[in-house]
């Protein structure tokens, strides 16, 4: 091999080595041109490091099937009543079925048309006819059930987005996984209790209208209305603490929901200092709440969100202004997040957690201060190990060592992956296996050396031969890695991550760069002993 | 320096037997401590619970932590230090998720600061997982392995044989088995970064057993006139040096992760520390003899004199 040879592979080397500094200073100091950090990124941190809270969520898109269902009920029933076709018990049968009665042939076919022109997205389930009575079971379509959810998921989505944008969190990420589930990572959160509040409440408010010529004592033994339903209310006396529970019957009907809201903000009333929110319709809804009051006027109007009644005014006259209140005993954090619930609006189906993990800043400074630490006293370890077991060659494998761990982190940065507790690891862990290529190499040469060689050659076979050997032992090591990679969630892809960063960087160091070194001194320096 | 001296043959391939024996009976020992045990001690990643990490400023118990979280329903709950003494970090588990449980860590914080001073802890870790996901990583953990394996399986039969691949992925089940055993034995819990460790653990010897193979095929090539078994032996000898540098290298360094890597990671390092250790003994005995063993139950096509 020619001397232009090595200097060609030494230059490669450098670009190389220089490219993973590149992205790599900017992670360790400040004190670099502005134009530097425009191009490249500090690694990221996951969020066992940095602190912050990863939370999985699933929407229960079958709720949003069910409120569809329900709309589309309520429209059924009207076009039925509208268009003079008779028909007994119309009712949604748990979950996402619609039953109804049909007398006769009659009204069947009347049935079966409206169904057809004006329900595409209607299908009979099933049909049963005794005495010439048919009772009918529909569904939605499975298309129009499989949009539905798709729709709730990105609705879901957006919500959350602005919610969080609202909230004011850096570097928030909110990712879809599968069908139905949401990936939230919020970095460095100091409540997490309150930002669970905040992005897990549906928020869907309702305006109701109490039943009051019904008993209410008579629909809580059971006898609830038709049309009506039993909710409740909640209070905190603030004096004893105790929270007092209140039923309300109201008519099933909504007259007017949170979508029609234009804004929402915390007050602070005059007269007792309590926090609560005020609200402003846009047009439309200013027009409808308008028309509502106008014909409900010494009624007592509920504003429900999400089930529990806020709180049930009467209404006393007429309210044109498009603007309304609620109010209940919030603190000035409640007040403040349910204004930003209703801004963003509500979420098209409720939402469960699946998964939450906290790290608190202080445990996460905590693994970084522990995960250098290891990063160091095991580097240090090896590299002694290496010059003491083979002399200058393990200097050699020192330098590869030492390049290698620069283009790990520099590749981190590089490819913005994420450096996690696991993650951590896994540079450690590189660290100890790196290093085998090299003794895999060393010890061919010794052997070669054993049989009489000559350095050059000894070098040229021992490289020669344990290049195979080294790709295949790397491969299988890859393959887990990669593996794990695809079943990984967050720390642990930074695992898998590091891991195959790791292996192929070290073949680049241990078999390139060391072989760049060793025919230096063959060639150019003519050096006649090896020491190793 | 030498650990190993050049030219050592170590009859190695003759001591199968024991090896065997030893393997056996540590295979038995785990599964029935799996099967005493009801199964891995599974931790809240895949059985779904609740973990609150908490640190506090002074010298506490767990029975005073617990007497002052008498006032929750914690349902089935462990409390136990956590890392060294002098750290004063405790966990709480409980069985219970979120579902149960809404807003547990406030609850626990508010509990807390009745008999602690405020101030004088800090919770620093919450992990709420819900049944369904610990059902779908517990699958999900299962797959990997399968798939790895697999992978395994397919890359080693294509670059060697078959009997190469089975030899391989028997030691591998090997190591796998043996390193769950012993946390069962320990009564160590099955979390997330383990699965990871356990696959590091097939990677890592795969690794070993590969250098052996190699170094077998290479001479297999060479001399024709030796017995498969002597091969075999003098192949692994002549590895031998690389083996144990490069499980001393491995294991300085998880060694240092073991000490000095804080608590969070101490049962994954663990993991690693025993994973490598038998890693390393497998690739010698199990994976090469193994090949031997196939070759005498269904010889390979090659011809070769005795």
């Amino acid at each position: 091999m020619s001397d232009k040879n090595i200097k060609l592979r030494g230059i490669i080397t450098l670009v190389i080595v220089a490219t993973a500094l590149f992205f790599l200073i900017p992670s360790i100091t400040q004190k670099i041109p502005s134009v530097w950090k425009d191009y490249t990124d500090k690694i990221h941190l996951g969020l066992d490091l940095q602190g912050g809270m990863h939370l999985v969520l699933e929407v229960e898109t079958e709720k949003a099937v069910e409120s569809a269902m329900e709309r589309i009920s309520n429209e059924l029933k009207d076009t039925l009543m509208e268009k003079r076709v008779r028909f007994k018990h119309l009712d949604r049968e748990g979950g996402a079925v619609t039953t109804l009665e049909l007398p006769n042939k009659e009204t069947s076919a009347q049935f079966a048309k409206i169904l057809k022109n004006d329900f595409p997205n209607l299908d009979i389930k099933s049909s049963e006819i005794t005495d010439g009575k048919e009772k009918v079971y529909l569904k939605i379509k499975d298309k129009q059930i499989e949009s539905i959810e798709k729709f709730a998921l990105e609705q879901s989505l957006e919500t959350i987005r602005n919610r969080v944008d609202e909230f004011g969190v850096s570097e928030p990420e909110i990712i879809p996984q599968g069908k139905d589930r949401i990936l939230i990572q919020l970095p460095g959160i100091k409540d997490p209790q309150r930002a669970i509040n905040l992005i897990g409440k549906t928020a869907l408010l309702e305006f109701k209208l109490l039943d009051e010529s019904h008993s209410l004592e008579d629909a809580l033994r059971g006898n609830v209305p038709t049309g009506d339903v039993v909710a409740y209310g909640y209070r905190v006396e603030s004096e004893t603490g105790r929270r007092t529970k209140t039923p309300y019957l109201l008519k099933r009907k909504t007259l007017l929901t949170g979508e029609s809201l234009e804004d929402a903000r915390v007050s602070i009333s005059d007269r007792f200092g309590e926090a609560y929110v005020s609200l402003t319709f846009d047009s439309q809804g200013a027009r409808d709440f308008d028309r509502i009051t106008a014909a409900n006027v010494k009624k007592r109007l509920a504003i429900v969100l999400d089930g529990v009644v806020h709180s049930a005014p009467v209404i006393q006259e007429r309210i044109s202004g498009g603007n309304a209140q609620i109010t209940g005993s919030f603190t000035t954090d409640e007040a403040h997040d349910l204004a930003i619930v209703l801004r963003a609006g509500a979420l098209p189906a409720p939402v469960r957690i699946l998964e939450q993990r906290t790290v608190g800043p202080s445990l996460g400074q905590d693994s970084i201060d522990k995960g250098i630490l290891s990063i160091m006293v095991g580097s240090i370890l090896v590299l002694l190990f290496m010059v003491m077991y083979y002399n200058l060659s393990g200097i050699v494998a020192d330098i590869a060592l030492f390049l290698n761990i620069i283009l790990i982190l520099g590749a981190l940065a590089a490819f913005k992956a994420t450096l996690t507790l696991p993650g951590i690891a896994g540079i450690v862990l590189t660290i100890g296996m790196a290093v085998d290529a090299n003794v895999l190499i060393f010890e061919r040469i010794r052997e070669e050396l054993r049989l009489g060689k000559s350095p050059r050659a000894a070098i040229a076979g021992g490289f020669s031969k344990a290049l195979l050997t080294i790709v295949d032992a790397n491969v299988t090591t890859l393959i887990a890695a990669l593996v794990l990679f695809q079943f990984g969630t967050g720390p642990i892809k930074g695992f898998a991550v590091t891991l195959s960063i790791g292996i192929i960087c070290s073949m680049f160091t241990a078999i390139f760069v060391t072989r760049i070194i060793y025919d230096y001194f063959i060639w150019d320096r003519n050096i006649k002993r090896v020491s190793i | 320096m030498e650990i190993i001296k050049p030219g050592i043959n170590i009859d190695l391939v003759g001591k199968m037997k024991i090896a065997f024996v030893f393997s056996l009976s540590a295979i038995i020992i785990s599964i029935l401590s799996l099967i005493l045990h009801g199964g891995p001690n599974l931790g809240i990643d895949f059985a779904g619970g609740t973990l609150v990490q908490i640190k506090f400023s002074q010298e506490t118990s767990a029975d005073r932590i617990r007497d002052s979280l008498k006032t929750i329903d914690l349902g089935n709950s462990v409390i136990q230090r956590f890392g060294y003494q002098d750290n004063n970090e405790f966990l709480i588990k409980t069985e219970k998720s979120s579902s149960a449980i809404k807003g547990l860590s406030n609850k626990i914080e508010e509990a807390l600061n009745s008999s602690y001073n405020k101030g004088d802890f800090e919770i620093r870790r919450v992990e709420v997982v819900g049944p369904k996901v610990g059902r779908d990583l517990r699958e999900k953990g299962m797959l990997a392995m399968l798939y790895a394996v697999i992978g395994i399986l397919i890359y080693v039969t294509w670059r060697f044989e078959l009997r190469y691949a089975v030899g391989a992925v028997i030691a591998l089940l090997h190591d796998v088995l043996i390193t769950v055993g012993i946390f069962s034995l320990l009564g160590k819990e099955f979390t997330l970064p383990i699965i990871a460790a356990l696959l590091t653990i097939i990677g890592y010897s795969l690794n070993d057993t590969i250098v052996v193979y190699d170094r077998i095929r290479e001479n297999i090539k060479g001399i024709r006139k030796q017995s498969l078994k002597n091969i075999v032996n003098s192949s692994i000898n002549q590895v031998l040096s690389r083996t144990v540098l490069t499980s001393v290298t491995t294991l300085l360094v998880v060694l240092a992760l073991f000490i000095f890597g804080g608590a969070v990671i101490h049962d994954f390092a663990f993991a690693l520390l025993i994973g490598i250790l038998i890693g390393t003994y497998s690739s010698i005995f199990i994976a090469s003899p193994t090949v031997l063993v196939w070759e005498s139950i269904s010889p390979s096509k090659e011809k070769r004199k005795k």
